[in-house]
């Protein structure tokens, strides 16, 4: 590889754009915040003016997006390669993606806007810690990612994760919809101001059935997506690491992962492990994937080592 | 029989299957979080070391060879039994329903999960249903024409595809287990102009799998020419980050005189016959000439060095046992680019070589190599030898910069750093199997596709008085089921009313 010019000013200037995405999204969490408290509203003049803040919330994400896609962009040009190279770039990217789907989604089926909530919380916490904890100096590919299979690997789990990440915030609105103590509260918990507010929170929430189907349609694209990351990693292993398959900690995971979907999969087949018990697979899924990105690459030993954080 | 007859239907059953999945997961676990023999044995040995008492009761339990243990191997070969005897029946039932037309229309069609009806003229209602059998032909569905009525179903593919997929994990296993078995790797560590022949006594490290032979090593040598690093110094952030790292290996086939000049990268291995080389990593390799107390060489040579940080601080071992009078062990650091910390210690500021410096302490004593015990070439087990230099003696430890020669205390001798040589890590590998686990992996990858994406539905067109009606039925999760029935509906419909348009116009004339 030819030496080539790093920019950190450039980097370090467009994390503005992350900032800024942060700030929006935030902000759009409160507005939806605030949104779900209106249409919870027991006065139906209140519930009344909830669909605005809605819209205001989404453009919010809107806005968002589009400064976080500068930030993406231009951590790209400034390190002259694609922008997921390491725990940073990674946090920036597939986040980015992933409100990108949802972003699009939601203009093509408005019953998924509501998860706006969940995914506006999720992404301003993961820009948080990238930005704060994971930021990492622009830096060249060290040769074991010198690869155009960093491009295609890569790219597919981003897209996997993003898919499976929509997919959970579903199952997890449906999960709170169908608990138990919801359905049928306790006394006491019935008449707890908070808990109507809550429950009135969640009948606006799109029927079980839909959460349902709407979270398996999302898993089956991620699986789809997941199985071909775990290929095409075997692809690439097999030129940089020598062997196809090695159990090293980041196969180990990956294959933990696509076993637990693959569960998922056959226990929406199976009697008495629908609703609830799959809808726990897809959560417990979901985990292992914040796991195996978090925890395994910061403090599992193994080759797969490119959190760039010493 | 009766009971046997049960187990082998629980042991089928998708609920097993499910729950053996669950099982495969969790039992892959331990795997990632203790070291595994085969992807980290140093890591193993050093969990012993740190755990001597219950490091030897996990392994009882095969924890440190989890993807080769008895319970690992129970679950997913329990998994593929389950697997074969449920995929076997739906093959037959599968093939036979590819060879039957659609079933019956069912009488009550207004129980169907999607379900339509509409009013056409008497004259229209003739003919709805061969339009209703040409249009859903065209649509690609197998139709089936009675009196009333007729019944469609598509998606075949569907269940098609579920079938590969799983016999095509099955086929992957089978690959898996012949290709490893007929496998080998093997480690080789090469210093600038040294030769490797490729044979068992050859390698420093080799993992052969259960049905190799020696025969199978390609007859070849490789002889390291050059091994070129280029480290960034352009970029302030990325200084001393490797770009890239470039072996050049000369390669000889046995009988051929040819002499073939090829660069192995990491991510681009070189090719010989039946294998691959691969560049796994690299590091310096000072040349250190060690004489006795008497003035003989007792050691002269290239030391493979260790990297241990990023700017290539490096860790070597020489053991002298046949020093005399006494034998001797040094432990030794490399500084490609030495510079001084605020302590006082020395540290490598920079991966290349700009200012190169070996420090030496030295340890005499009985080194334990007369006993025939095999031990590591690059740990010198300091217990109970006598430290001269270095550390807490009191005594400089040795520096020899490029060139530089220095004396050993107590008469022991002298040592020389006369010149420096980079080394290279190579791995030599084979596996005939990966080729057909590739091509089991991308049909079980199609199968999948299409088991999941494409929608296997029933439809059926009824005719009665005054109109007709349409439903669907979908096996398995069908998002477009409500608007095919619409849309049949709506066509049926239309194609009803547009016909009458026509026939109005012949009447005009």
């Amino acid at each position: 590889m030819n030496p080539v010019h790093l920019d950190e000013n450039l980097s370090r200037f467009t994390e503005l754009g992350i900032y800024a995405s942060m700030l929006f999204y935030a902000a759009a969490f409160v507005v939806l915040s605030m949104n779900l408290a209106r249409a919870s509203s027991e006065k139906s003049k209140v519930r009344a003016t909830a669909g605005k803040l809605e819209g205001v919330g989404v453009w919010l994400i809107i806005i968002a997006v589009i400064f976080q896609g500068i930030g993406v962009v231009g951590r790209g040009v400034a390190v002259q390669r694609v922008p997921w190279a390491n725990m940073y770039e990674f946090t920036i990217t597939s986040t980015f993606v992933a409100v990108a789907i949802y972003a699009v989604a939601q203009f093509i089926r408005k019953d998924i806007r509501f998860i706006g909530i969940l995914i506006s919380g999720f992404v301003t916490l993961a820009l948080g810690l990238a930005t704060t904890l994971w930021y990492v100096q622009v830096k060249t590919l060290m040769p074991a990612l010198q690869s155009y299979w960093l491009l295609i690997h890569v790219t597919v789990a981003i897209l996997a994760t993003a898919f499976f990440n929509i997919a959970a915030a579903l199952s997890i609105a449906y999960l709170f919809k169908t608990a138990k103590w919801v359905q049928e509260p306790s006394k006491k918990l019935g008449k707890n101001k908070l808990f109507k507010t809550f429950k009135r929170i969640l009948s606006l929430f799109p029927g079980e059935e839909k959460l349902e189907q709407t979270s398996y349609r999302f898993n089956i694209i991620g699986f789809i997506l997941w199985s071909f990351t775990l290929i095409a990693g075997a692809i690439w292993a097999e030129r940089a690491w020598h062997r196809y398959w090695g159990w090293d900690t980041k196969e180990v995971w990956t294959f933990i992962i696509w076993t637990i979907y693959a569960g998922y999969l056959h226990a929406n087949a199976t009697r008495g492990w629908h609703g609830k018990r799959s809808a726990w697979l897809v959560v417990v899924g979901f985990a292992a994937i914040l796991f195996n990105f978090t925890i395994v690459n910061l403090f599992f030993k193994g080759l797969h080592v490119y959190s760039g954080l010493k | 029989m009766g009971w046997l007859r049960w187990i082998w239907r629980q042991v089928t059953s998708m609920r097993t299957a499910l729950i053996l999945l669950l099982m495969l997961a969790a039992a892959a676990i331990p795997g990632s979080i203790y070291p595994q023999r085969t992807a980290d044995p140093n890591g193993v040995s050093t969990y012993f070391q740190q755990n001597p008492t219950s490091a030897p009761i996990m392994d009882k339990f095969q924890l440190f060879d989890v993807y080769s243990s008895a319970w690992f191997s129970a679950i997913y070969i329990l998994l593929f039994v389950s697997l074969i005897g449920c995929v076997l029946p739906r093959i037959a039932v599968h093939a036979k329903a590819l060879m039957t037309p659609p079933a019956a229309t069912p009488t009550n069609l207004g129980r169907m999960a999607a379900f339509a009806e509409a009013e056409v003229g008497p004259k229209k209602l003739a003919t709805t249903l061969d339009r209703a059998q040409a249009l859903l032909k065209k649509q690609g569905y197998r139709v089936l024409r009675d009196d009333s009525s007729v019944a469609a179903e598509r998606g075949y593919w569907r269940e098609t595809g579920n079938l590969i997929f799983h016999v095509a994990l099955v086929g992957l296993l089978i690959a898996v287990g012949f290709g490893g078995a007929y496998s080998y790797s093997g480690q080789r560590v090469l210093v600038e102009g040294d030769t490797f022949v490729n044979n068992l006594a050859g390698y420093d490290s080799f993992s052969p799998g259960i049905a190799f032979n020696e025969s199978m090593l390609p007859a070849f040598s490789a002889t390291l020419k050059r091994f070129d690093v280029k480290y960034d110094i352009s970029n302030r952030t990325n200084t001393g980050t490797p770009l890239s790292f470039k072996a050049y290996v000369d390669i000889r086939e046995r009988g051929s005189l040819k002499v073939q000049h090829k660069t192995v990268q990491v991510n681009a291995p070189a090719e010989v016959p039946n294998a691959k080389v691969y560049l796994t990593g690299n590091g310096y390799a000072p040349v250190i000439t060690v004489r006795d107390g008497k003035g003989n060489v007792a050691y002269s040579g290239p030391v493979v060095y260790l990297p241990q940080d990023p700017n290539m601080t490096s860790l070597g071992v020489i053991k002298v046992p046949d020093a005399k009078p006494q034998q001797f062990g040094i432990l030794s650091f490399f500084y490609p680019t030495a510079g001084k910390l605020k302590t006082g210690a020395y540290t490598s500021v920079f991966p290349a070589n700009a200012n190169p410096l070996v420090t030496m302490n030295i340890y005499e004593g009985n080194l334990g190599l007369d006993a025939g015990i095999p031990s590591n070439a690059f740990s010198l087990a300091v217990h109970g030898l006598n430290q001269l230099t270095g550390g807490k003696t009191g005594v400089k430890s040795i520096e020899l910069r490029l060139g530089q020669s220095a004396v050993l205390p107590k008469g022991l001798g002298s040592v020389s750093f006369d010149s420096l040589r980079r080394y290279a890590s190579l791995d030599i590998d084979y596996n005939p199997g990966q080729g057909w686990v590739l091509l089991f992996a991308l049909l079980a990858l199609g199968g999948l596709i299409m088991s999941l994406v494409i929608p296997r539905r029933r439809v059926w067109v009824k005719i009665k008085d005054g109109g007709f009606e349409v439903a669907a039925l979908a096996r398995g999760d069908d998002p477009m089921l409500e608007r095919v029935v619409a849309d049949v509906t709506k066509q049926l419909q239309a194609k009803a009313q547009k016909a009458k348009v026509k026939k109005v116009k012949k009447d005009d004339k």
